[in-house]
C-alpha cells in the first residue's frame, strides 16, 4: 500500500509539473520554451505584434470623456496589441518580476525601485534610435540618481506629496505640515497612507529629532522610532483609517478632514469638492519620478521601445498628464496643457519647495522587511500583555481540550471495537 | 462561505457523518477500495502537504533553521486575535437571536411556502460576498442614505468605520447560514409533538422549552459553527467597513506579503483555535444527542 | 395577532436582506458617482460590457468553474465509492482528512496552497495562474461531492450491481448502468454545488492566482476595495438577476418533479 501511494505521489508531481509548464505557455500567449536567460537576447517583436505593459492602475488616459484612449490609439497606429496589467505598489511589481516567470516588456516603477532593479541587473539598456521623442523630455528629469547615465529609464510622470484638508472642518491656515496630523483635536478624521514606505517617511519627518526619509542607511533604531510615532498617531485618536485610493471617496465625500496624498490627486479631489484645500507641508515631502523601463524578461524589446516612444509624443503625454493630473516631464506636452495645469502649485510647485523635498533611495531587504512588519504593527496598535496572556490561555485550552476529546474518542473507539469482536 | 451552504445542503452534518451508525456488512455496490486511490493521492498533495508546510514555515526562520521567534513575533497581534473572536461572538449571537424566531415561523408554514421562502433567503447568499459588503459601504457612508435619514431626525452619528459597522456587515453576510440549518431541524419537528404537549396542558412557553428548543439544538450548533468560523477568520470585511481596526484574516494576508514564516505562525494559531472550537461544538452536540 | 407580528418580522428580515442589494441596483442607474441622484443612465452597463478585463475574468471564472466542478465530480464520485469500502477507523480517518478543506478557515487553506505552489513553482519553474487556481478549486470542491454522493451510496442496494453482472453486464457496464445511475442525484447536486462555489470563491483564488490571472470575484475586489465604482453596482444588478432567474427555474423544476412524483 505504501509503495503504491509513494509511486502515485511521484506520478502526481510529474503530472503537475507537465501541466504546470504547459499552462504557463498557453496563458502568456507567447512561447515559453526557451530558457529565461536566452529570452532577453531574443527579440520577437517582428514576429509577434504584442507588447506587455505593467503599470500603475489608472495611469494611462482611458478616453472616458471624449479624450484619447491612449492604448487603443497606439494599437490602431502601430498594429501592436497591448496586454495591459496593473500593479498597486512598487513592491508588488518587484515581487512579480523576481518571483514569477511572467514576462513584461514595459514597466513603469518609481525612482527607488528603478535604482534597485538596475543595481540587480534587471533592466535592459534602451536603444534611443527607436525613441526619438526622448528629445521632448525636460533635462531637469534626466540623469537622476536612479539612472545617472540615462541608459535605462524614460521619465513618465513626477509628483510629490502634499496635504489636503476640508475647510468646513478645519479652519483655513490651521494646517501647516505633517505634524498637525498628530493633533488629537481632529478626532477620528485624519487619513494616512496605507503603505509602509510613505507612512513611515511621514512619521520620520515628524519625529523629534527628525530622521531623513531619503537616506539609504536606516538603522533599526530609526525604524523603531518612526514606528512608535505611528503608534502614537493611532493612540492620540486623530487617525481615522489607513487608506490608499479610498482617500478619494473619503475626502471628496467630506468624510474625513485631513489626509496626505500625491499632489496631483489632491488637485483631482479639489475639482470634485470645492470645500477642499491643500497645503505644501512645511517639513518638505517626498518627490517622486515614475519612469518607463524595459525589464530583462522582455521578449518584445523593439515593440517596447515603440510604445515608450509613443508615450513621449507631445499630444499623448499631454492627454495622460491631463488624465492622471501629475506633472509631466515632457516639455512639449506641457506647452499643450492649459494654464490651470501649468500654474497649479500642486503640479508645478515653486523651486524653493522642491529644494526642501527628498527622494526615496533604494534600501536593503532587511531594513525594508522590518519597515513592512513594523508598519503592520503600527496599523494594528500595540498589544497589551493582558491580551497576549489571554491568547496564550485560549490556545492552551484549545490544544488541551482537543487532545482530551481525541483521547476520549480513541478510547471509545477501542472499547467499541472490543464489543464488536465479542459480539 | 462554503462551509455553511454545504452543511445545510448535505443532510448529515460533517461530524455526525462518521458518528452515524454504519451498517455493518453493507452490500453497497462494488467493493473495491481502488477508486479512492486518486483522491487519496490528491489529499496527500493538496491537503496534507500544504498544512505540513504551514507547520514547517511556522517553526522555521527564513534560512530554514528551527525557531520559535515567529510566535514571539506574532504575539504583537494577540489583541487583534481577541478582537476578531469578540466580533465573531457578537455577530454569532445577533445572528442567532434574529434567526431563531425566523426559522421557527418558517418551519410552521406549509411545505410549498417553506421552499419559496428558503429560495428567497438563498438569493442574497449567492451574490458575491464582496458586493454584499460593498452595498453596506454605500449605505453606511457619511452622507449616504442612512446617514442622511438620521440627520433629518437630528441624529448625528458616524455609521461606518467602527466595530458596529463590521458586525452589521458580518450579520448581513452570514444570517442565512444561521437560519437555514436551524430551519432544517425545526421543519422536522412533528406538529403532533407540539399539539400533544399542548393537550397535556403546557403553555406555549413550556412547549417551547420542553419540545421545540431541545429538538432544535443540533441546528443551533451547526448554525453557530457556520457563522462563527468564517466571521472570526474572514478578511476584507473589516477593511471595507471598519476604521483603523483590522481583523486576524487581514493581518494574515498582509503579513504573508513579505514574511511567510510569521504569516504561517498566525495561520497555525488561527487553525488550532478554530479546530478546537469545532471539536468542542461537536462534542457538545454529541452530548446533547446522547442525553436525550 | 400572533400571525401579524410574525408577518412583520418576516418583512423586517427580508428587508434587511434585500434592501442593500436593491439599493446597489438602483444606484447602478445613477448618472453620478456619489449617493446623490443625478438622473437615469445606462452608461455603467455599457462601460461594464466594454471593459475587456471584466469580460476576460468572467470568461476565466466560467472556465475554471466548469472544469473544476466536472473534474471534482469525477474524482469525488470515485473517491466516495472507494472510501465507502474502507472499514471503521480508517474510513472515518479518511473522511476527516477529506473534510479539512471544508472545516478549515478558507484563508488558512488559501495560504497553505500558496505555500505549496510557490515552493513547487520555484522547484519546477512554473508560475501561479490558471492551473494553480484550477487545482485549488478542485481541491475544495471534491469534499462537497463526496458529502453529496456518500448518503446515496448508503441507500443503494448492493445486489443491483450483482444482478447486473449476473445478467451479463461487464463490470464496467454494470458500473455505469447501475452504480452511476443510482448515484446520479447525489452526483448532480455535488456538481451543482461545486460549480457555484467555484464561481463565487474569492479567498482561495486570491492566494493562488499569481499576479496576472483574474477571476470575476478578484475583479470585483479590485473594483471595490478602494473606491466607489458604479460599474460594480451594474455588475451586482446583473448577478442578482442571474441568480434570481436560476433559482426560480430550479425551484419550479424541482416542485414540478415533486408533484409528478406525488402522482
Amino acid at each position: 500500500m505504501k509503495k503504491i501511494l509513494s509511486m502515485l505521489l511521484a506520478m502526481l508531481l510529474i503530472a503537475l509539473n507537465c501541466i504546470g509548464l504547459a499552462a504557463c505557455g498557453t496563458e502568456e500567449n507567447e512561447e515559453k520554451d526557451e530558457p529565461r536567460a536566452a529570452s532577453a537576447s531574443q527579440d520577437l517583436s517582428d514576429s509577434e505584434k504584442v507588447v506587455n505593459v505593467y503599470n500603475w492602475g489608472e495611469y494611462v488616459a482611458p478616453g472616458d470623456d471624449g479624450g484619447m484612449d491612449v492604448i487603443a490609439e497606439f494599437e490602431k497606429q502601430t498594429g501592436i496589441k497591448v496586454n495591459y496589467t496593473n500593479f498597486e505598489t512598487n513592491e508588488e511589481l518587484y515581487n512579480v518580476l523576481v518571483n514569477s516567470n511572467s514576462s513584461y516588456d514595459v514597466i513603469i516603477p518609481s525612482d527607488y525601485m528603478i535604482a534597485r532593479l538596475r543595481s540587480e541587473g534587471r533592466l535592459l539598456e534602451l536603444n534611443y534610435d527607436n525613441i526619438p521623442n526622448i528629445k521632448n523630455t525636460d533635462e531637469r528629469f534626466r540623469s537622476q540618481n536612479f539612472d545617472p547615465e540615462n541608459k535605462y529609464a524614460v521619465p513618465y510622470s513626477w509628483g510629490f506629496i502634499a496635504l489636503v484638508y476640508n475647510t468646513k472642518m478645519i479652519p483655513e491656515g490651521e494646517i501647516t505640515g505633517f505634524a498637525d496630523m498628530w493633533n488629537p483635536k481632529y478626532e477620528n478624521s485624519v487619513l494616512m497612507f496605507n503603505n509602509s514606505r510613505d507612512a513611515l517617511a511621514i512619521a520620520m519627518q515628524v519625529c523629534d529629532p527628525p530622521i531623513d526619509p531619503g537616506k539609504d542607511d536606516f538603522t533599526e533604531e530609526d525604524i523603531e522610532r518612526a514606528t512608535d510615532k505611528l503608534v502614537e498617531f493611532k493612540e492620540c485618536g486623530s487617525l481615522k483609517k489607513y487608506v490608499m485610493d479610498q482617500v478619494f471617496t473619503e475626502m471628496e465625500g467630506s468624510q474625513a478632514a485631513l489626509a496626505p496624498y500625491y499632489a496631483g490627486d489632491i488637485a483631482t479631489m479639489m475639482d470634485n469638492n470645492e470645500d477642499l484645500d491643500y497645503v505644501l507641508p512645511e517639513e518638505g515631502s517626498n518627490l517622486f519620478i515614475d519612469a518607463m523601463c524595459i525589464p530583462d524578461c522582455c521578449k518584445h524589446k523593439k515593440n517596447a521601445e515603440i510604445f515608450i516612444n509613443f508615450m513621449c509624443e507631445p499630444d499623448v503625454a499631454a492627454e495622460n498628464a491631463a488624465y492622471i493630473y501629475y506633472g509631466t516631464p515632457n516639455k512639449a506636452a506641457l506647452e499643450l496643457m492649459d494654464d490651470d495645469f501649468r500654474e497649479s502649485e500642486l503640479i508645478n510647485p515653486p523651486q524653493e519647495y522642491l529644494d526642501k523635498c527628498f527622494k526615496f533611495t533604494n534600501i536593503d531587504d532587511k531594513i525594508y522587511n522590518l519597515m513592512q512588519e513594523n508598519f503592520i504593527k503600527a496599523c494594528t496598535g500595540k498589544a497589551k500583555n493582558g491580551s497576549k496572556a489571554a491568547v496564550a490561555v485560549i490556545l492552551a485550552v484549545m490544544v488541551a481540550g482537543t487532545l482530551f476529546v481525541l483521547a476520549l474518542n480513541i478510547r471509545r473507539g477501542i472499547k467499541n471495537r472490543g464489543r464488536i469482536y465479542k459480539l | 462561505m462554503k462551509t455553511k451552504k454545504s452543511a445545510y445542503l448535505s443532510p448529515k452534518n460533517r461530524f455526525s457523518l462518521e458518528t452515524v451508525k454504519r451498517r455493518r456488512d453493507s452490500q453497497a455496490g462494488i467493493k473495491s477500495k481502488r477508486p479512492a486511490i486518486p483522491y487519496l493521492g490528491w489529499m496527500l498533495v493538496f491537503t496534507i502537504i500544504p498544512l505540513l508546510m504551514v507547520l514547517y514555515y511556522a517553526f522555521t526562520d527564513d534560512t530554514g533553521a528551527f525557531t520559535l521567534r515567529n510566535f514571539v513575533n506574532i504575539a504583537d497581534y494577540s489583541h487583534i486575535f481577541l478582537y476578531s473572536l469578540y466580533v465573531a461572538l457578537i455577530s454569532t449571537l445577533i445572528c442567532l437571536v434574529l434567526a431563531y424566531p425566523m426559522s421557527f415561523s418558517i418551519s410552521r408554514c406549509s411545505e410549498r411556502k417553506q421552499s419559496i421562502i428558503i429560495m428567497f433567503l438563498m438569493v442574497p447568499m449567492w451574490m458575491n460576498f464582496l458586493l454584499r459588503v460593498y452595498a453596506w459601504v454605500l449605505i453606511l457612508q457619511s452622507y449616504g442614505p442612512l446617514d442622511t435619514l438620521l440627520q433629518l431626525f437630528g441624529v448625528d452619528v458616524t455609521l461606518i468605520g467602527n466595530t458596529g459597522a463590521i458586525v452589521v456587515g458580518m450579520v448581513y453576510e452570514f444570517l442565512p447560514f444561521m437560519i437555514l440549518p436551524i430551519h432544517a431541524v425545526m421543519s422536522k419537528i412533528d406538529n403532533s409533538l407540539i399539539e400533544a404537549a399542548q393537550d397535556l396542558g403546557c403553555n406555549s412557553f413550556f412547549v417551547f422549552r420542553k419540545v421545540v428548543f431541545p429538538l432544535s439544538i443540533p441546528g443551533i450548533i451547526s448554525g453557530v459553527t457556520m457563522v462563527f468560523v468564517p466571521t472570526a477568520s474572514t478578511f476584507l470585511v473589516a477593511q471595507y467597513l471598519g476604521g483603523d481596526q483590522l481583523m486576524i484574516g487581514d493581518v494574515i494576508e498582509r503579513v504573508f506579503q513579505f514574511n511567510h514564516n510569521s504569516g504561517s505562525a498566525i495561520a497555525l494559531v488561527l487553525m488550532i483555535v478554530i479546530l478546537g472550537f469545532l471539536v468542542f461544538m461537536n462534542r457538545f452536540g454529541d452530548k446533547e444527542a446522547v442525553g436525550r | 395577532m400572533k400571525k401579524k407580528s410574525q408577518k412583520i418580522y418576516f418583512g423586517v428580515i427580508m428587508a434587511f436582506l434585500y434592501l442593500p442589494i436593491l439599493y446597489l441596483i438602483a444606484y447602478s442607474f445613477n448618472d453620478g458617482k456619489t449617493s446623490v441622484w443625478k438622473g437615469f443612465t445606462l452608461k455603467w452597463y455599457t462601460a461594464l460590457f466594454n471593459d475587456a478585463q471584466i469580460m476576460t475574468s468572467l470568461y476565466n471564472t466560467l472556465i475554471i468553474a466548469l472544469l473544476a466542478s466536472v473534474i471534482a465530480t469525477v474524482l469525488g464520485t470515485l473517491a466516495a465509492i472507494g472510501i465507502y469500502n474502507f472499514k471503521g477507523g480508517v474510513r472515518s480517518a479518511i473522511q476527516n482528512v477529506s473534510n479539512i478543506p471544508i472545516v478549515n478557515p478558507e484563508i488558512v487553506t488559501g495560504v497553505s496552497l500558496m505555500l505549496l505552489f510557490t515552493f513547487a513553482g520555484t522547484l519546477m519553474g512554473f508560475e501561479m495562474g490558471f492551473v494553480t487556481v484550477l487545482l485549488a478549486h478542485i481541491g475544495f470542491c471534491t469534499p462537497y461531492v463526496i458529502l453529496n454522493v456518500t448518503p446515496r451510496l448508503k441507500q443503494m442496494d448492493g445486489s443491483l450491481y450483482e444482478a447486473a453482472l449476473d445478467l451479463g453486464c461487464s463490470p464496467v457496464q454494470a458500473f455505469f448502468k447501475v452504480v452511476i445511475h443510482e448515484l446520479m442525484p447525489g452526483i448532480f447536486s455535488g456538481l451543482l454545488i461545486s460549480f457555484t462555489y467555484s464561481l463565487d470563491d474569492f479567498v482561495i483564488t486570491y492566494f493562488t492566482r499569481g499576479s496576472r490571472f483574474q477571476t470575476l470575484p478578484v475583479q470585483i475586489y479590485t473594483m471595490t476595495h478602494q473606491r466607489i465604482n458604479p460599474k460594480a453596482n451594474a455588475l451586482s444588478a446583473l448577478l442578482f438577476v442571474t441568480v434570481l432567474v436560476f433559482l426560480i427555474i430550479s425551484n419550479a423544476v424541482s416542485s414540478r418533479k415533486d408533484t409528478e412524483a406525488a402522482r
